[in-house]
């Protein structure tokens, strides 16, 4: 705590959040990835990165801006496939299964693991109508009445339902931004996945609207594994229980999250931690 | 130094700035008086182009009737028989009975001629269609011979000397008479729009036109609108992007610039030779217009597409879905209004289109509305420039008459266009 007393604070928040390290050792690994490289056109992306990701934890990546976090995160469900000119290298496993794999159906595995981008985007329709398309699409649904309590169950889960229930009906675009956020989570908890991308969740809300959605991440942890890319350290400190240091498209450092802010073993960890670099 | 000060960046005397202000002041009055000038041109022009067409046209819009009482004798018509009757006599026996005195076989000829000559056929077919008047006398609205309604609007002066006056004095006062009597009147001319065309100004309409018209155009609706929309969401959601692609996308814009006399030629060549389709049908007409309202399409359609915004297909990849329902989902309908209002304005500059049109034979002489695709047809621009090709008088007018009614089809249109888009305008 001494190194870094004034950079970042542990809240009683953070340190119900934190884990100890033996316990983050015995948690089962949901995701590995093995010297992940990306190309975008002739300009490589990232370095050969290898990472393991808890079981029903919090993983956050930081790092200064354009050192490849989101990147690596778009990796994860494949997101990269949609833009021209990129290759991904290397392997990443989702339960021991290689998602890179050919055979694998991309649309199953992104319903497999759901995505939160960083500025809100709902679809233009109702607020049931973006919670409903998941799982219709998907399948999940036998009936409308299975649907509605799909519906709402997943707006429950995102802290939501109170606030829309009377007005389901009104585009999705009329709520506030935090609204929008959780709604968008809502929408990827809807069609169950196992595991929630977050893309800089709260970057483009304001800090009660982000206050609300770090406390849904720490009620979602204990169903979901998540992984959040943050610009900001005081947010990765709170909310995450491994922490993974990001710089110029290589993995510095990851670990305990604790471990991470207290007692970086690298330099360059160090001196992102301190406001030195990014 | 002890006193610095700044000096303002300005200029450095009072006169020269007052001159640079008032350098700046000319320099804006002038660039807002060339905008001004500019529009006043284009809305002059435009202006002078509606006067002439509504000054020109506008007495074509009233048709001169006659009213005439045709005395149904049994002596002409067979009651058994109606449709073998002599209906001439019919005619000229009702037109001499109504302008008194005694008239030569000659005189009595040019007197039924003040009437349209299909007189006899309306006739005809009034009785038809109500047998009981046969032994009476059946009263009708006949519509003028051309030569006289052009006298009735004024447009044959009396003043010219009789020897190049259209009608002679003798054929002036029979029509007097007719007017003071108080059997003449000039109702709006519904026939320029429900009848077909005909050698005969004063019954010649632009239904066939509007109906061949709107044949050629559900010809290219049905080929174009799919076909562009199904080209436009490949070329910009799926097409790598490589040389091939741009290759394609050069020549579509190019497309867009060919003149359209080109299609008529393509038209002509390949849908009339090669493929043996008939000449001046309305699908023929179809095809070519599609031909010409593709590239439009493709290129509006794109546009649409490219003006959704990216999240929401990142939003719609997120949570699962392929490739096809982002589009089908997502995309379309959000391109949908932009799409429209671009296909509604292609739609009418094809409506507009003349020379593909006279190339592949739309420009025949035809006298009824075409039954079906496949029957020879005009459309509304070809009708156009047939008749302001005739000699007759009558032509003169309804030719500016018929680019109005076509320029209060391309008007409706536009506002459809226009109201749609700000209809379903979005706003993410």
């Amino acid at each position: 705590m001494d190194m870094v007393a004034g950079k970042v604070k542990m809240t009683q928040q953070s340190v119900n959040a934190a884990m100890n390290p033996t316990d983050m050792l015995e948690r089962p690994i949901r995701l590995t990835a093995r010297d992940v490289t990306v190309h975008y056109g002739a300009k490589q992306a990232l370095h050969g990165i290898s990472i393991d990701i808890p079981d029903r934890a919090v993983t956050s990546f930081i790092g200064p801006s354009g050192c490849g976090k989101s990147t690596f995160l778009r990796c994860i469900n494949r997101m990269n496939d949609t833009i021209e000119g990129a290759r991904v290298g290397g392997t990443i496993k989702l339960d021991g299964e290689d998602i890179y794999d050919p055979a694998l159906d991309v649309v199953e595995l992104r319903a497999r693991i759901g995505m939160v981008f960083q500025k809100p985007n709902p679809f233009p329709k109702s607020i049931y109508e973006n919670v409903a398309y998941g799982p219709r699409i998907h399948g999940l649904a036998r009936s409308r009445a299975d649907l509605d309590e799909i519906v709402v169950s997943s707006l429950r889960k995102a802290g939501l339902f109170e606030e829309v229930k009377d007005r389901l009906n009104e585009p999705g675009t009329g709520l506030s931004g935090g609204q929008q956020q959780r709604l968008c989570i809502a929408r990827a908890i809807a069609v169950g996945p196992e595991v929630i991308l977050m893309d800089e969740p709260c970057s483009a809300l304001d800090p009660i609207a982000t206050a609300i959605i770090e406390e849904l991440i720490d009620e979602l942890r204990e169903n979901y594994t998540i992984v959040i890319v943050t610009h900001s350290m005081q947010q990765a400190a709170r909310v995450s229980q491994k922490t993974a240091f990001f710089h110029l498209g290589n993995l510095i450092e990851e670990g305990v999250t604790e471990d991470i802010f207290t007692n970086p073993a690298n330099k360059q960890t160090q001196d992102y931690i301190m406001g030195r670099i990014g | 130094m002890s006193e610095a000060t700044i000096t303002a960046r300005t200029a450095s005397s009072l006169p020269d700035r007052v001159r640079l202000r008032n350098r700046r002041n000319a320099a804006d009055f002038r660039l807002r008086a060339y905008g001004i000038a500019a529009i006043s041109t284009a809305v002059g022009l435009l202006g002078i182009l509606l006067f002439t067409l509504v000054l020109g046209g506008y007495s074509a819009f009233v048709q001169t009737h006659i009213r005439v009482d045709f005395p149904i004798a049994a002596e002409n018509v067979d009651p058994a028989n109606p449709a073998e009757g002599n209906w001439r006599a019919v005619v000229s026996d009702a037109m001499t009975t109504l302008l008194p005195g005694t008239h030569s076989p000659a005189e009595t000829r040019e007197i039924a001629k003040i009437l349209t000559s299909n007189t006899q056929f309306f006739v005809r077919n009034a009785v038809i269609a109500n047998p009981s008047v046969i032994g009476g006398t059946l009263t009708l609205d006949v519509p003028a011979a051309d030569i006289f309604d052009q006298l009735n609007k004024g447009n044959i002066s009396r003043e010219t000397p009789e020897a190049s006056r259209r009608v002679d004095d003798q054929q002036i006062a029979w029509f007097d008479t007719l007017v003071e009597q108080g059997r003449v009147s000039t109702p709006f001319n519904w026939g320029l729009f429900f009848n077909a065309d005909s050698r005969f100004p004063e019954i010649a309409g632009l239904s066939g036109a509007i109906t061949g018209s709107f044949y050629a155009l559900l010809v290219c609706f049905l080929v174009s609108f799919p076909v562009g929309i199904a080209a436009a969401v490949y070329l910009e959601e799926f097409a790598p992007k490589n040389r091939w692609t741009d290759l394609i996308e050069v020549n579509i814009n190019n497309l867009a610039a060919v003149p359209s006399i080109v299609f008529g030629l393509l038209g002509l060549a390949v849908f009339l030779q090669i493929f043996g389709l008939p000449r001046s049908a309305p699908l023929v007409g179809g095809l070519v217009l599609a031909l010409m309202t593709l590239p439009t399409i493709i290129i509006v359609t794109r546009n649409a597409l490219k003006a959704v915004p990216p999240s929401i297909r990142e939003a719609a990849y997120g949570m699962g879905a392929s490739p096809q329902q982002v589009i089908w989902h997502h995309v379309l309908p959000l391109s949908l209004p932009g799409i429209l209002t671009g296909t509604i304005i292609g739609l009418a500059q094809a409506l507009g289109e003349t020379a593909p049109l006279l190339l592949i034979g739309m420009n025949a002489f035809i006298t009824s509305p075409p039954g079906g695709l496949m029957e020879a047809s005009t459309a509304l621009p070809t009708q156009i420039y047939i008749w302001a090709d005739s000699p007759e008088r009558g032509f003169v007018s309804r030719t500016s008459a018929g680019i109005l009614v076509l320029l209060g089809f391309l008007l409706v249109m536009n506002a459809i266009a226009i109201f749609l888009r700000q209809r379903l305008e979005r706003r993410w």
